[in-house]
């Protein structure tokens, strides 16, 4: 399925996420929630978990979503989505829903998803409700402060896993959240960043033209707890695509493909970036970069290498 | 429960408490069932399995991974304006327990049948009340029911009651575990176009929206941006708490009307809908008393008076909204009250019950003395003999105006 986007054409549109929002200066979220709700055609409904995004978007009385929004808890994201797709399904058989299809997209970042969130996720899944999962991954609790989460990369410092003495930073490799989605054998799963904005759209697309449970894991970089200068977002998430830590990538009915930047990498291996590229940019993996303590970015470039090579065997490209 | 003349004719079916309630939600066009098994509730969303998997409803039903996502799929249903129902208890009720609070805060007018079950540990599936008086200040409208017959009538009234304009709060309609729910009944179901003309559908309140200029249902729909659930902090949260505290009060009246309603198509009534009395017109003394409990004691009350003691029942119906001024009224005359608890506050001056008879009767000039039985943990039987024991200790406290213990903890080993 191929989608052409114009720009200039798409700036016209009114925005369903509007100016006023307290993000950050520099965030990567509103980008992504624009860019999904501009490609979200149609009538929609949008649930959101608790975190960064929900309490920097409706403080009472106001509100930037200008679609029908709800919150509910930071757990229940995925359950709240099943309610409102279940209860649609019912009151169309007794004629009190007149749109023919819904979007129902629920946004969650890391913490709202691999941790807290898993099991509403999983059981959403395996029940198989027509829904669009947007996972913003700015890979660690932000709103609260920066603690690791289950997203959290190697030897990145949060405020629970600090650059200590004794242990630099998380010790433990990032949860490869979207593979356990497809485990789940959701019809349509994939990954994206903001800067790639046009693969980002396409895949919305699509998986809001397929019915069952969709999963779109976004690379959200975030400047404060990263560590990074706010004008670097979107070259952090391209520096991510570039290193192959994060590949684009899609899956549908058994088959996996690269997208974008990860398939021109796939086929120019040359291009893959090692990922001091990625990691000496931030902060938070400044001290990765002390003598004893370079062998994390051997692992983590180990790490690296063989979830990379994996993907291009499951993508049939080695 | 009282009896009123009506023209309405519908069956008798052999039914228990559970599945009393699940014919009550079969016939009260829900659009959502979303729940969890747990014993001993666990008949009723099997009940409803079978009316779904026999298309004999028009209900989705969600049979989610937990109760926390139970009560967040009632959540989510319920703000798409769909009529939304659960069912649970104890350890499950105790997982909803933060959703709880939302959805009374969201003010989403879901209904939610309780067995009542103890909570663990050590783990104990038989009944008490501290899974829902956990939850009695959760913003829930609380109904406690005495026999099966009554969860059916209470279900489809808690409908009704909910959905009010004036209320728009969620229900829990609660049935002693095992007691009620596995205890077959004569239970008479109403027909369902006389249940489906009482409940109607549930239809959103309008609510004047400034941004969009006009008044629209309140509910999420694509039609209109409406946001539900804000970041709420020091400058208008509490404004919304108060909003809650009206509906809690409104909810009194509308618990009345609902009940006068109902016994107009039921023939069925159970006191002013809030506190069902008996004897307390003469009685010298008397016990409060909630759900299932209510009927052994207004057997040992009635067998009792026909001995010549002057001794009446209160049966507490709403413990949210608690009646006080019902329990002021009925009881003021009376010179000793026996509350009965089938929960611990743990170290608290009493158990929940206790504590809320006695503080309504604090600035009375009339007040009769109240004392506490703790009873019935973990489904420990409640027999006649043990009530009758109450009564007497309760008429030996009105002879003598001595009270020995304030708090008794009643049929356990010492």
């Amino acid at each position: 399925m191929s989608f052409t986007f114009n720009i200039k054409e798409l700036a016209k549109q009114p925005p369903k996420l509007l100016p006023g929002h307290r993000l950050c200066a520099g965030c990567s979220v509103p980008t992504i929630v624009k860019l999904i709700l501009l490609a979200a055609e149609g009538p929609t409904i949008v649930a959101t978990a608790t975190g960064c995004l929900e309490v920097a978007t409706t403080i009472f009385p106001y509100t930037s979503w200008n679609v029908p929004w709800i919150h509910n808890a930071f757990e229940n994201v995925a359950a709240t989505a099943s309610g409102i797709e279940a209860a649609i399904k019912a009151m169309k058989r007794r004629g009190a829903f007149k749109y023919e299809r819904v979007n129902i997209i629920a946004f969650a970042g890391d913490g709202g998803t691999y941790d807290i969130g898993i099991q509403a996720l999983s059981g959403a899944i395996e029940r198989g409700h027509d829904f669009l999962y947007v996972l913003y991954d700015n890979e660690a609790y932000m709103n609260t402060g920066i603690q690791r989460s289950g997203g959290t990369p190697l030897g990145a410092a949060t405020t629970t896993s600090p650059a200590g003495k004794v242990i630099p930073g998380k010790m433990q490799h990032k949860k490869p959240i979207a593979d356990i989605v497809v485990a789940h054998r959701a019809p349509y799963v994939a990954t994206a960043t903001p800067a790639h904005w046009a693969d980002l759209m396409r895949k919305t697309k699509k998986a809001l033209s397929i019915r069952g449970p969709k999963f779109l894991h976004v690379l959200a970089p975030c400047c404060r707890g990263w560590r990074f200068d706010m004008h670097l977002t979107m070259e952090i998430a391209k520096l991510a695509v570039d290193t192959c830590y994060f590949p684009l990538w899609e899956y549908e009915k058994g088959e996996w493909r690269l997208t974008d930047r990860s398939l021109v990498i796939a086929k120019n291996p040359k291009l893959k970036k090692p990922i001091e590229e990625f990691l000496k940019v931030q902060g938070r993996f400044k001290h990765l970069f002390k003598p004893e303590n370079r062998h994390i970015i051997k692992e983590l470039q180990e790490y690296v290498d063989m979830v990379w090579e994996d993907l291009l065997k499951r993508a049939g490209i080695k | 429960m009282g009896q009123v003349k009506t023209q309405v004719k519908g069956r008798v079916m052999g039914l228990n408490g559970n599945e009393a309630v699940a014919w009550a939600v079969k016939q009260c066009n829900v659009d959502l069932v979303a729940a969890y098994p747990i014993t001993p509730q666990t008949i009723i969303v099997e009940k409803f399995s079978e009316f779904v998997a026999n298309g004999e409803v028009h209900t989705e039903f969600v049979p989610v991974e937990s109760e926390h996502s139970a009560m967040s799929a009632c959540v989510g249903a319920a703000a798409t304006g769909a009529r939304a129902f659960t069912a649970t208890a104890a350890n499950g009720l105790a997982l909803m327990w933060e959703i709880l609070y939302i959805a009374a805060s969201l003010r989403l007018p879901i209904v939610m049948a309780v067995t009542n079950r103890a909570l663990s540990a050590p783990i104990n599936i038989h009944c008490d009340h501290s899974d829902t008086m956990g939850a009695r200040d959760s913003g829930w409208i609380q109904l406690y029911v005495e026999d099966p017959q009554e969860a059916y009538d209470t279900t489809i009234q808690a409908f009704k009651i909910a959905e009010h304009p004036d209320v728009l709060l969620p229900v829990m309609v609660n049935l002693d575990g095992f007691f009620l729910s596995h205890t077959l009944q004569d239970v008479h179901i109403l027909p369902d176009e006389v249940v489906k003309e009482f409940v109607g559908t549930r239809k959103p309140i309008e609510v004047y929206v400034p941004y969009l200029g006009k008044k629209v249902p309140l509910k999420l729909d694509p039609e209109y941006p409406l946001t539900f659930g804000p970041l709420d902090l020091y400058d208008y949260y509490f404004e919304h708490k108060m909003h809650q505290i009206e509906a809690m009060k409104n909810a009194k009246r509308v618990i009345k009307e609902v009940n006068e309603e109902y016994a107009k198509i039921s023939g069925r009534k159970y006191g002013n809908g809030l506190v069902v009395p008996y004897g307390l017109e003469d009685a010298e003394v008397a016990i409060v008393v909630l759900g299932s409990t209510g009927g052994t004691v207004r057997y040992v009350a009635k067998k009792l008076r026909k001995e010549g003691y002057k001794v009446g029942v209160l049966r507490i119906r709403a413990f949210r909204p608690f009646p006080v001024e019902d329990v002021v009224e009925l009881l003021r005359r009376v010179k000793v009250v026996g509350v009965m608890d089938r929960s611990v506050s743990f170290g608290a001056r009493g158990g929940p019950v206790f504590l809320e008879v006695r503080s309504a009767f604090y600035d009375e000039k009339e007040k009769p003395i109240i004392v506490n039985y703790i009873y019935g943990l973990g489904g420990r039987d409640a027999p006649p003999s043990l009530i009758e024991s109450i009564y007497k200790e309760l008429l030996r406290i009105a002879e003598t105006g001595k009270v020995e213990q304030l708090i008794k903890y009643v049929g356990v080993r010492e």
